[in-house]
């Protein structure tokens, strides 16, 4: 089977029962995306699959031969960090760090659906979708996080997303 | 000149060397230097290394509470695909995992079924997905014995433990009679459930052979009392294990003592000739690794008129499996928090056929003081006196049991400076008295603190050639921020930026570390790198042929009597130094703990019940702050800890088999980002001359100590329903709730 990853192109023979979540850990070398439940339940494992946020544990690989997949890895490195990887650095985004790429995949693939003006379970009038704290909370509560960086979570999303507005509306 | 400094602490150390650094990193919020690696998703935790052959084990369990294994039939396991091996061995495989700091293996043998979910053999196979279909088709035949599976019940069944770092009973003065004559006196039962850590990263282990020697790659918070523990449970000398933690995906108490995958992992090792990585399911880590025990707490407190406390008794039964002795020390923190000269604290242990229970982030006060915390608000009201009030008047002047000075202690500054911050004077007093439309709001505050521990903890420093430094030990960076803190430390001492230095963790062939538990972590193993800098500038003042007070290190400069040269200049091929601190007598000659105070804002919901934490505001004193960007992340998670006990974590134990029903983390509820609101964090300037000689106090488990009692306390501002039942679910405030 052949994937496109973060740009790149991977062979593999995997298993049809192997997830998307484990053909990147176990195969690919790609471990960056975590694995804390394998059931959906905690984000950990969180991916982007042409551009929207997916949990990687809950699909199979051998369904996302055709896709365009970015994993943490894809996104930045040391060095090269994203202003959201950074924006997390800044503002203590983390403690463990085990949640922490899944965070920062489902962020990306967030702020594209708000940018999309997507409606959540806090938005007021969904004709007009703002970018509120409240906003960035509920559409970031399925990516847990037990050392409970959530406050500093919050403030890298929001300083991250401002100064991408910033960039955009200078453009 | 020694290549090593040891320090015991038996004396105090009014002046510390940090202070006299002059590079300017102590106490500064530096951003993580592993963070970089960890918002990339390049850190390498424990099932993420790659090595060639690797097989993959999944772990087969007994689907009963109480049982004996009478057959194991993995034929039809064998038959299938890819299925190298299905490993059992009834008498070497762990019941349970080790209590922390233990150098002794964990109870051994697992005929005899002692909880739901107890691991009974390895299936080994060439991929994941093999091993864990297999493992479904391995037969365990059990023998059904009846189990203890009722608490409540059979309380009057409970027994004194053994004692373990606290003493089961302690009594002072003559309780009973005191509260006969007390003028005002509570007397209530507060019950807290079983709760599970729920570190992100699940139990993982990854065994190597080399010949007789072992190597773990494993996800643990002590790994130098973690290798022993593994050594004995396989029969090995210490020597011949190395355990690998370089980065470890939280931990909160249930990674202390190694768990039943490594000795299965490193059994189907040897066995096979291969490595074997195990990660445990997140339901196998809430079936068979540790809970927090739940727990039942009478309090009664007598006090006069004017709300002095004569009495204090705290009555607590926790469980665990029979034989195991743990017991929750929940009043550990009644011991000396509020004056009384009259005192029992008393932790019973009741055995019951659930999964061992075991230490969990603050052990003791995190459960002890939900009941605790609510008993002083209950007995505020019934003075008619103010909950802050009521604290600071009984804040004691010395420990009230052992007779002992505090070291340092800054109870009521805390409180005071916490209240103005949050604007408690604008509280109502009175119950159920403010709404905003369906929503009740509600103020609350409790006290915290948190016992401070040093333990022994060794590590080595070393200056190459280059002027770079090195820090080794074995010590862990479980999320607390171990990593920085030793960089900014050694930078300080030696007169470096953070990025010339390399801190290398988690590894049990460098020097061995106190490891990550009871928040001693960043003391201890900052310490013995202190200890270690110490040594390094006695030799560097040598080389420079100066006295060691006029030797200024700074910015990879060594200047003195007008001189100033590289450092790399004085070092030759490298300079290397040892340092080993040991808790001494100022552990029993003043009572050291940490303190603060915890203020928050609640909303009920009039018509559904449904509780919001809408504003927190803690202060604390911990000692020297060593970096306030994670101090302040550390005290933040131990709120939200708190805020979900008080409202939503509890293990559901079937009952009648004690299975863990809700054994994920759909069902087990650990606060969300929108439960949690912004919080905030103040500390007070402090130095603990008793502690160690960075002066600092223990804090990862300050914040969690008494912060549900805060959201407890301010819902029954709310609502004026009060509810000794952790947690407080909707369920049980509805029917106290004023009619829609």
């Amino acid at each position: 089977m052949q994937f496109r990853i973060n740009g790149q192109t991977y062979a593999a023979e995997v298993d049809v029962r192997t997830s998307l979540l484990d053909l990147a850990r176990e195969h690919l070398g790609l471990t960056g995306s975590k694995k804390g439940c394998d059931h959906g339940q905690c984000g950990a494992c969180t991916m982007l699959v042409n551009g929207r946020r997916i949990n990687s544990c809950l699909t199979l690989a051998v369904m996302h031969q055709d896709d365009e997949i970015t994993t943490i890895e894809g996104l930045g490195a040391p060095g090269a960090l994203n202003p959201l990887q950074a924006a997390f650095v800044k503002h203590d985004g983390f403690q463990c760090g085990y949640c922490t790429p899944g965070q920062i995949c489902s962020a990306t693939g967030m702020l594209d659906e708000l940018a999309k003006g997507w409606p959540s379970h806090v938005t007021a009038d969904l004709e007009s979708v703002t970018f509120t704290d409240a906003e960035i909370q509920e559409r970031m509560s399925g990516n847990l996080c037990r050392c409970s960086a959530y406050p500093n979570i919050v403030e890298a999303i929001r300083e991250a997303a401002e100064s991408q507005h910033l960039a955009e509306a200078a453009e | 000149m020694s290549d090593s400094t040891t320090l015991k602490m038996d004396v105090p150390v009014p002046a510390s060397l940090l202070d006299a650094g002059t590079q300017g990193l102590i106490g500064r919020p530096l951003d993580r230097i592993d963070g970089p690696l960890k918002v990339a998703g390049r850190a390498t935790y424990s099932a993420e290394y790659a090595l060639p052959n690797l097989a993959y084990g999944f772990l087969v369990q007994a689907k009963v509470g109480r049982a004996r294994v009478t057959g194991i039939d993995t034929a039809a396991a064998l038959e299938m695909p890819g299925v190298l091996d299905v490993v059992i061995d009834l008498d070497t495989f762990i019941r349970n995992p080790q209590q922390g700091g233990s150098n002794k293996a964990p109870t051994q043998g697992v005929e005899e079924i002692h909880y739901f979910g107890q691991v009974v053999a390895i299936v080994v196979a060439e991929t994941f997905e093999q091993a864990r279909d297999a493992a479904a088709r391995v037969h365990v035949a059990l023998e059904d014995k009846p189990g203890l599976f009722e608490f409540d019940a059979r309380l009057e069944e409970a027994h004194k433990p053994k004692g373990g770092s606290t003493e089961p009973h302690v009594a002072t003065g003559d309780p009973d009679r005191a509260l006969a004559e007390a003028p005002v006196v509570l007397d209530a039962v507060w019950t807290t459930p079983s709760q599970n850590s729920a570190a992100m990263e699940p139990h993982a282990s990854t065994a190597v052979w080399e010949g007789d020697a072992l190597t773990v790659y494993g996800s643990y918070q002590m790994p130098a009392s973690d290798k022993q523990q593994l050594a004995q449970a396989l029969g090995m000398k210490p020597n011949k294990v190395r355990i690998i933690s370089a980065y470890v995906g939280g931990g909160f108490g249930s990674k202390l003592g190694i768990a039943p995958e490594v000795v299965a992992a490193a059994l189907a090792a040897r066995k096979l000739g291969r490595p074997v990585k195990t990660v445990m399911s997140r339901q196998q880590v809430f079936d068979a690794t540790v809970r927090r025990s739940n727990t039942h707490q009478r309090i009664r407190l007598g006090a006069g008129a004017d709300g002095r406390l004569t009495t204090v008794v705290h009555e607590t039964v926790s469980s665990n499996i029979e034989g195991e002795e743990y017991f929750e020390p929940a009043g550990v923190s009644t011991h000396f928090l509020y004056a009384g000269e009259n005192r029992r604290i008393t932790h019973d242990l009741l055995p019951m056929d659930w999964l061992l229970s075991g230490s969990m982030r603050a052990p003791g006060e995190a459960a002890g003081m939900l009941a605790l915390e609510a008993a002083m608000d209950e007995f505020a009201e019934k003075l008619g006196m103010d909950p802050v009030e009521l604290r600071k008047i009984n804040d004691p002047e010395q420990d009230p049991l052992k007779g002992v000075p505090f070291s340092t202690r800054q109870l009521t500054r805390c409180l005071d400076e916490g209240a103005a911050a949050f604007g408690w004077k604008d509280r109502n007093p009175t119950p159920g008295a403010r709404r905003e439309g369906e929503w009740l709001v509600g103020h609350g505050m409790a006290a915290s603190a948190r016992s401070n521990h040093l333990q022994e903890s060794q590590a080595r420093v070393s200056i190459g050639a280059d002027g770079r430094a090195t820090v080794e030990t074995d010590m862990t960076d479980i999320g607390t921020g171990t990593y920085t803190i030793l960089a900014q430390i050694t930078g300080e001492l030696l007169g470096l930026r953070p990025e010339w230095i390399d801190v290398r963790l988690g590894d049990t062939d460098t020097p061995p570390g106190a490891g990550s538990g009871g928040s001693w972590g960043a003391s201890s193993s900052g310490s013995s790198v202190y200890l270690a800098c110490e040594a390094l500038r006695a030799k560097i003042a040598t080389a420079m042929g100066c006295a060691e007070e006029e030797l200024t290190l700074k910015d990879g400069r060594a200047i003195a009597q007008n001189r100033s040269v590289p450092l790399s200049s004085l070092v030759g091929e490298g300079l290397s130094a040892e340092g080993t601190i040991k808790p001494g007598k100022l552990e029993e000659e003043r009572r050291q703990a940490s303190y603060g105070a915890h203020f928050c804002e609640v909303r009920v919901n009039a018509v559904t019940g449904e509780v919001r934490v809408n504003r927190f505001v803690s202060t604390f004193a911990a000692g020297r702050i060593l970096n306030e960007k994670t101090a302040r992340s550390q005290c933040i998670g131990g709120i939200v800890f708190g805020i979900g006990a008080a409202l939503t974590e509890e293990l559901v134990h079937d009952p009648r088999s004690g299975r863990v029903v809700n054994h994920d983390l759909a069902e087990y509820h650990v606060p969300v980002n929108a439960d949690v609101p912004h919080i905030e964090v103040h500390f007070l300037p402090e130095r603990d001359q008793f502690a160690n000689p960075l002066q600092s106090k223990g804090l990862g488990e300050l914040g969690i100590s008494g912060a549900g009692a805060a959201v407890a306390n301010a819902i029954y501002n709310a609502t004026g329903v009060r509810i000794r039942d952790y947690p407080l679910t909707l369920d049980k405030l509805l029917p106290g709730l004023p009619t829609v």
